[in-house]
């Protein structure tokens, strides 16, 4: 991102016409440089470009023509309409469950990600050997090449028995405790089996970005702290954490906005049901809104897709949030360039 | 007497130099205890997806598997595979990078070559953000684009193409971006001094010395694409025959095949029959999981290979 403030300039020769003397011989020569097909393909490329932003407001645009009968109609109606809706009063009242099950999800895997992928990170930028440390960057990227639906099955069939008596004993032992409380399912499809797959997806982009931030602190900085006497420890302590805080933020926000929009792992994995509930060991309790969309979607009639389509903006929005406020953060640190 | 004192100073400097703060040490080996095992059990689970995966899938794998479709196969039949999925996916896919690469290749082109001022700051922003989106908003926004302009419940190849376009566009701009910012500037500067025109330039210069990276970008970004879920069932449906038409009906795709052959669970076999397999749904899931797994590791492969052995030298 930093190449914007800077760019090659490979124009500027030919761009340089605004200069006020001899603006006239430039202009012509600006000209010369962009006539013809130069001139179709510059159109071009910059077409490209447009496109991209016209792409990001087609997706919201059609999502709101497409959700449009379900919001716009009146909540009596709908839930009449609506199969998806009879244990509810209103489509805000459906999607509240949904998004409360997705953000709990979501925070969960973040809880658990964060700090192993910043032990990733530190153990690839200033524990391992010089040597090894690409080799073993790249065992961590490999997690990111795994499909969803991989980690869907493996989640269901292999993890979940795995899990279930440690679950059962966190429910026995700190059954008081909100989170464990309730019945403990006999199969650990569960959402805190669901947060776990979750993180483990969205280790490597936390991972990345963080072990970037981390290589961009200052030499000096380093030296000088270990020169002062610091253990290893009190040298990331001081010098490598403080300066890569924005940075380790951002690589989180921007995995928290992969584990909102999973799919495959939730679908797969979770019993689901539509309750606000802190429940995490208890079948039936919690659904997220990828999920729900991609379980009821191929069965639901017009009016349902467009309900579904509604909850869909409502990720959508979510999603949109979260990366914009982390892609602020990361462009706002100059010399860092994101890790994608 | 003037030599003693710093003798004295001496002992009592090393002493000091000497002195080992316990605390402070075993909290640094602590630390780094704590940060290898962080990397340990990152890697548990890639170990564990692995491992089950190549156990459980590889009995199924075999040619009759690649080969044939699930045309006719129902309940616990010792047959099936996963030939009309690997059609629809490679479809698919070729289709979703023959709209993304060069709208990507272009908007990179743009960024590097002739973006200034504030378009080209929010479509490296926006671009950025696009990489966020969730695949299943892209799912029904492809869903939702073709409802609209071609009636609702339409389910063909090409809705999904688009989808996976969504995803796609982005990984190809920045990975293009970073490819064509590495061509020195000299040579665009050279080029031009001879008298080409700018798109030749760009065209025969540019473009042909970011070559490898940017096919290594290419087919990274189809090896993530590739495994995506979500949009295409939605968008695409299931089938279990074989359809080569993008443009007519649903089609299978591997992905969605291994959740489908999932979602069957396991066949109620009656005691004594025969050519009944109880766990044969999870048996085709776990092989589909593991012919989508060697097509991404391959894709990943030829991608570093690519970079390996195709890459200019004299680059930097």
């Amino acid at each position: 991102m930093s190449t914007i403030q800077s760019p090659p300039a490979p124009g500027s020769t030919a761009r340089s016409g605004t200069e006020p003397s001899g603006s006239r011989r430039r202009k012509r020569s600006a000209r010369a440089s962009d006539r013809g097909a130069s001139r179709v393909f510059r159109w071009l490329a910059t077409g490209a470009g447009a496109l991209i932003l016209v792409t990001l407001a087609a997706v919201a645009v059609f999502l709101v023509v497409k959700a449009w009968p379900a919001l716009s109609m009146p909540s009596d109606e709908l839930v009449k309409q609506v199969g998806l809706l009879r244990n509810s009063t209103s489509l805000l009242d459906y999607i509240g469950p949904l998004v409360f099950g997705t953000v709990l999800a979501a925070a969960l895997a973040l809880i658990f990600a964060v700090p192993v992928a910043i032990g990733i990170a530190l153990f690839i930028s200033h524990y391992a050997p010089r040597r090894l440390a690409n080799g073993l960057g790249y065992m961590i990227d490999l997690l990111a090449a795994v499909p969803s639906v991989v980690y869907g099955l493996w989640g269901a069939l292999v993890l979940s028995p795995k899990v279930q008596p440690i679950w059962a004993w966190l429910n026995e032992t700190f059954g008081w405790f909100p989170l464990f409380g309730g019945k403990v399912s006999p199969t650990a499809r569960v959402l805190l089996t669901v947060a776990i797959v979750l993180a483990v997806m969205i280790l490597p982009i936390i991972t990345a970005v963080s072990r970037e931030v981390f290589l961009q602190t200052p030499r000096l900085h380093e030296e000088a702290a270990l020169a002062l006497g610091a253990t290893r420890w009190e040298m990331i302590r001081t010098a490598v954490l403080p300066f890569g805080r924005s940075g380790v933020i951002s690589a989180a926000m921007l995995g928290l906005g992969r584990a909102l929009g999973e799919t495959m792992a939730v679908l797969m994995i979770l019993s689901p049901g539509f309750l606000y509930s802190f429940h995490i060991l208890e079948a039936g309790q919690q659904q997220s809104i990828a999920a729900n969309i991609a379980a009821q979607f191929p069965e639901a009639n017009p009016i349902g897709v467009s309900t579904l389509i509604a909850t869909g903006l409502a990720l959508f929005v979510i999603t949109l949030l979260v990366n914009m406020a982390a892609r602020a953060i990361v462009a706002r640190r100059k010399d860092f360039s994101g890790a994608n | 007497m003037t030599t003693i004192a710093p003798e004295v100073g001496n002992s009592e400097l090393r002493a000091l130099l000497k002195y080992v703060d316990k605390r402070r040490h075993r909290k640094n080996r602590i630390m780094k205890w704590l940060v290898v095992a962080a990397f340990v059990l990152a890697m548990a689970p890639l170990l564990s997806v692995s491992w089950t995966v190549i156990s459980y899938g590889i009995e199924r794998f075999n040619a009759y598997f690649l080969t044939h479709s699930m045309r006719g196969v129902y309940g616990g039949m010792d047959a099936g595979g996963v030939y009309h999925a690997i059609v629809g996916t490679i479809e698919i896919t070729l289709f979703a990078a023959l709209i993304s690469v060069p709208v990507g290749l272009l908007t990179a082109i743009y960024l590097v070559e002739y973006g200034r001022g504030r378009l080209a700051r929010w479509v490296t922003f926006f671009v950025d953000v696009m990489t966020g989106i969730p695949s299943i908003v892209a799912g029904l926004f492809a869903y939702a684009l073709f409802a609209v302009i071609l009636g609702p419940g339409v389910r063909m190849g090409a809705v999904g193409s688009v989808a996976l376009s969504v995803l796609m566009i982005p990984v190809v701009v920045r990975s293009s971006e970073e490819m064509l910012r590495l061509v020195p500037n000299e040579l665009r500067e050279a080029a031009l001094a001879l008298g080409a025109p700018r798109w030749i330039v760009v065209i025969k210069v540019v473009l042909r010395t970011a070559v490898a990276g940017i096919v290594t970008g290419v087919m990274i970004a189809v090896g993530r694409v590739i495994g995506e879920t979500a949009p295409l069932l939605i968008t695409v449906g299931v089938i279990d025959s074989i359809n080569f038409n993008l443009f007519d009906g649903r089609m299978m795709t591997l992905p969605v095949y291994v959740y489908g052959q999932f979602q069957q669970g396991l066949v109620p076999c009656t005691e004594g029959q025969a050519n009944c397999i109880a766990t044969v749904a999870y048996d085709r899931a776990w092989a589909g999981a593991l012919t989508l797994i060697l097509i991404v590791m391959l894709l990943n492969l030829v991608a570093r290979l690519v970079t390996r052995f195709f890459a200019p030298k004299n680059l930097g």
